[in-house]
């Protein structure tokens, strides 16, 4: 499996494209586990678009996310399909005002030639309204789907209002993994990192630790996730997590003391609005997904 | 019995906005939310507190170690909930 990059000289683009050279074994016992061997396919993740954020410190609203839309059309071969990890808008006071932001979102992702689009929220889209509107634009807030072969879990870990995926939803996905062989290949996308990268900065998400123990078992779990408008890549046990740049704002290194977005420079208004290559040597029933972490030069 | 040390919480911030405590002794942290629901989180001194206008949320704690360490509200309350912190500041014992 590779997650490679798309520049875009703007906003956060990972690009998942699993390994053709799959040994013939392997793949057949990948479709004996969940019914349908790995394909190669391409997917795109953008995160945080923050419709309806204005002002600083980044004053170009959409502009990012919309250069992205057009950097996307312009891929051959196209991607399968686009993960949106969270906070799509920006949230109002006025629902009638955060309802126009959806579909300012709605509008500028029309525009992606690939038409079949997944989404989680982020606290921004959902915690204040615990994710009526999200639902009403894109339903649920945690679902999975296959495809070729891999087995995708969107996981809810904001429309709380805290950072917590909560019992229930722990429940379902118990449920919902208990179908798949240890072998399958497992990605994850959220909002919010599942483990303490930096608590005191809500770069966290209090029952990680559960969510993750169920998915101890797997063999190869990629998790994907936005929330700290930085690229961050850490390894954990069995999973490997990969957090994408944002569309509208960069934040600073986690090792810093103070949380203070980074300065708008208006020469390179996309400048830290980073694309991340990621590239897996191979995928396997047994050794899992090896990564090959590859940053571009926007 | 445990002092106890009352944090109001409200759209984005909280009153008082720093405490002090002392290492070894005993302290009741309560939080109060008087406009929407308002989290208290300081991971390294057990604080996780949840509260909405209509249900206090409080916790009682032994500081083990001294130092100054920053609480954030962790349910998303606002565009300004970014902002909404304190400090808890822990110090020794008289004498020592």
């Amino acid at each position: 499996m590779r997650l490679s990059a798309v520049s875009i000289g703007a906003g956060a683009m990972i690009q998942f494209v699993p390994n053709l050279a799959l040994a013939e074994g392997v793949t057949r016992h990948l479709r004996r586990s969940n019914g349908e061997a790995p394909s190669p396919f391409s997917f795109v993740q953008l995160s945080d678009t923050h419709v309806g954020f204005n002002g600083p410190p980044d004053p170009l609203g959409t502009a990012a996310f919309e250069r992205a839309v057009k950097v996307i059309n312009a891929l051959d071969p196209q991607p399968d399909f686009v993960l949106f990890t969270g906070d799509l808008t920006h949230d109002a006071e006025d629902v009638a005002e955060h309802a126009k932001r959806f579909k300012t979102f709605r509008d500028i992702s029309s525009r992606l030639r690939v038409k079949t689009l997944h989404h989680v929220p982020g606290e921004h889209d959902a915690a204040l309204d615990g994710g009526t509107l999200f639902r009403e634009n894109f339903g649920e807030t945690h679902y999975s789907f296959d495809h070729r072969g891999v087995h995708f879990v969107a996981i809810d870990n904001v429309s709380q209002g805290r950072p917590r995926v909560g019992k229930e939803q722990l429940a379902w996905m118990q449920k919902d993994l208990a179908r798949y062989s240890k072998s399958t290949p497992i990605v994850v996308f959220t909002h919010r990192p599942l483990f303490d990268l930096k608590p005191e900065w809500e770069w966290f998400t209090s029952d990680g630790d559960d969510a993750m123990k169920l998915l101890a078992p797997f063999d190869a779990v990629t998790v994907l996730y936005g929330h700290i408008h930085r690229e961050n890549h850490a390894s954990r046990g069995n999973a490997q997590h990969h957090a994408s740049p944002s569309l509208i704002f960069a934040n600073p290194d986690p090792s810093v003391a103070e949380k203070k977005p980074l300065p708008f420079d208006k020469d390179h208004p996309f400048n830290n609005l980073g694309a991340v290559e990621i590239s897996s040597q191979k995928i396997s029933g047994t050794e899992g997904v090896q990564q090959i972490l590859k940053e571009v030069t926007l | 019995m445990a002092l106890v040390i009352v944090i109001n919480a409200k759209r984005f911030e909280f009153t008082p906005n720093q405490v002090t405590l002392t290492k070894g002794e005993p302290v009741t942290i309560k939080l109060v939310a008087t406009d929407h629901a308002h989290g208290l989180l300081v991971k390294p001194l057990g604080i996780d507190l949840d509260a909405n206008p209509d249900s206090p949320d409080e916790v009682t704690i032994t500081p083990s170690q001294e130092g100054t360490f920053n609480a954030i509200c962790d349910h998303y309350c606002g565009v300004g909930h970014g902002n909404m912190k304190m400090k808890f500041v822990v110090t020794a014992p008289a004498g020592k």
